[in-house]
């Protein structure tokens, strides 16, 4: 299958990217790993009149502390992130889901950032940079600007990016606390995308839970943040009965539908478990249990 | 557009348009056709070629994307008539039976013993995760990497 016509430029700075992508107007797009993107355009889902290709940009592969957060540049692929020390020590939920983000192959192109730019409700990454509540970082020749995940995702492959705007990092707030978090994914066979996933993070503060974060993957028409989950935990007491109320809460907040992967009914008791169980575990990690 | 590529070792300058996929490139324009498309839909690894040493789906991105960078297909392994012990390997443990899978499970190998020489059964089956095959069952599949593991190690200890 070959995709439709268009052109292609690979430019070697973000500042030639910023303005081919404006001078493409909005049929334009940036090409990142590709992982998306090019299965959509063979299949003519997509039919962008350019490619931007940001893969010979240098400076954006780099996962590196700064200021109380983690900055994730465009180009880190989901295995560059299974492979980090700095991630494996300080964010598990990150570590816990990027070895099941799709097969060995697609990890070694696909990115974090394109991950939330395709705005897929079955990705993993949206649901684990709501947990942490991180922001990403758009430039467009108009200037740069951060946008939080929340804001992003909008809709299914909708996000709030004008078509002008490159994301150059994803920022993940690091925790300052004692804090744990998991992810945990149902697929039928490795390398599918989620029948379910949720992803937690949890930050203690004196005994007490502090802040905590829960989104679930493909249940709804975008990942889905459990609100009223997230209410009651925080200033409550961690523990069995305050991880199935949120279990149960996040149930509700679920909107899944019936499909090859599982019915709705099916799909929101995964949730309720999973939740429960995650969050025994992020607090687990967070040294609570001791 | 003009691509430079290595492949196999072998510069090549190859013009080509930018919607032409990597495997298209290889099969139809280097005659290299070791490189199987399976489902040409991302999801079976049949296409797997190594871009700088890194496994990837080569139905999955652009011929454009290879320029300046170095390509290895199944036709890289041997060398002067030689088979890879990969290859010696997946013959003598029938790790292959239609084939159609093969090309594209030994270059995952391949990478795999490149950064891990003695893997154990779980980190195989983890590396070839990517690959489907419809044929083997996997098990011999598995035993011919622990076997190409063991051949590689072995020559490089009489090598150092
Ligand atoms: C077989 C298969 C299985 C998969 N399984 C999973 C899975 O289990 N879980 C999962 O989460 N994902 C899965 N994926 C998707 C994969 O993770 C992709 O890598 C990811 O969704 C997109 O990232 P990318 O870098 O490849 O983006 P691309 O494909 O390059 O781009 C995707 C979209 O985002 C836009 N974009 C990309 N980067 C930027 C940027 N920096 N700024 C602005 N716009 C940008 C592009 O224009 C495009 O619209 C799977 C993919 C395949 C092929
Ligand atoms: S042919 Fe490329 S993944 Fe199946
Ligand atoms: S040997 Fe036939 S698909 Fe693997």
């Amino acid at each position: 299958m070959y995709p439709a016509r268009f052109d292609y430029v690979a430019p070697r700075s973000l500042e030639d990217a910023v303005e081919a992508l404006a001078g493409g107007g909005d049929d334009a797009k940036v090409l990142a790993g590709g992982q998306s993107l090019i299965p959509l355009m063979k299949l003519r889902f997509a039919e962008p009149s350019l490619l931007v290709d940001i893969n010979r940009i240098p400076g954006l592969d780099g996962i590196a502390e700064d200021g109380g957060r983690l900055r994730i540049g465009a180009l880190v692929r989901h295995n560059d992130v299974v492979g980090s020390r700095l991630v494996a020590d300080r964010l598990p939920v990150m570590a816990a889901a990027a070895p099941l983000i799709s097969d060995p192959l697609v990890r070694n192109l696909g990115t974090v950032c394109g991950s939330l730019c395709h705005a897929d409700p079955a990705g993993d990454w949206g649901s684990v940079m709501l947990a942490l509540g991180a922001e990403v970082v758009a430039r467009s020749p108009s200037g740069e600007r951060t946008i939080p995940v929340s804001e992003l995702l909008v809709d299914t492959f909708t996000t709030s990016l004008a078509p002008d705007e490159i994301v150059t990092e994803v920022r993940v707030p690091l925790p300052q606390r004692r804090s744990g978090g998991h992810y945990l994914k149902l697929e039928r066979k490795v390398g599918d995308f989620a029948t379910v996933g949720v992803a937690v993070q949890l930050e203690l503060d004196d005994g007490r839970i502090g802040r905590a974060g829960i989104a679930l993957t493909a249940v709804g028409p975008r990942n889905v943040t459990a609100t009223e989950a997230e209410r009651v935990l925080a200033g409550a007491e961690p523990g069995p009965d305050a991880f199935a109320e949120a279990g149960r809460l996040a149930a509700d907040a679920a909107e899944p539908v019936d499909d090859v992967r599982g019915s709705a009914r099916y799909k929101r008791a995964v949730v309720q478990t999973f939740v429960e169980r995650a969050l025994t575990r992020a607090h687990e990690i967070a040294g609570g249990s001791r | 557009m003009e691509v430079n590529v290595t492949v196999n070792g072998a510069q090549h300058r190859v013009d080509v348009e930018p919607r032409m996929l990597l495997v298209h490139m290889l099969r139809d324009r280097l005659r290299l056709t070791g490189t199987h498309v399976g489902c040409d839909t991302s999801g079976c690894g049949a296409c797997t070629v190594l871009l700088d040493g890194t496994p990837v789906k080569s139905c999955t991105m652009l011929a454009v994307q290879a320029d300046g960078r170095s390509v290895t297909t199944v036709e890289g392994l041997a060398r002067d008539g030689q088979l890879h012990p990969i290859q010696e390997a997946f013959k003598e443990e029938h790790g292959l039976q239609c084939g159609f899978c093969t090309p594209g499970m030994m270059l995952a190998a391949a990478a795999l013993l490149e950064s891990n020489p003695d893997p154990g059964d779980e980190d195989i089956r983890w590396a070839l995760s990517g690959n489907i095959c419809r044929c083997t069952g996997y098990v011999n599949i598995v035993k011919a990497v622990r076997r190409a593991a063991g051949a590689m190690r072995q020559t490089a200890t009489q090598a150092g």
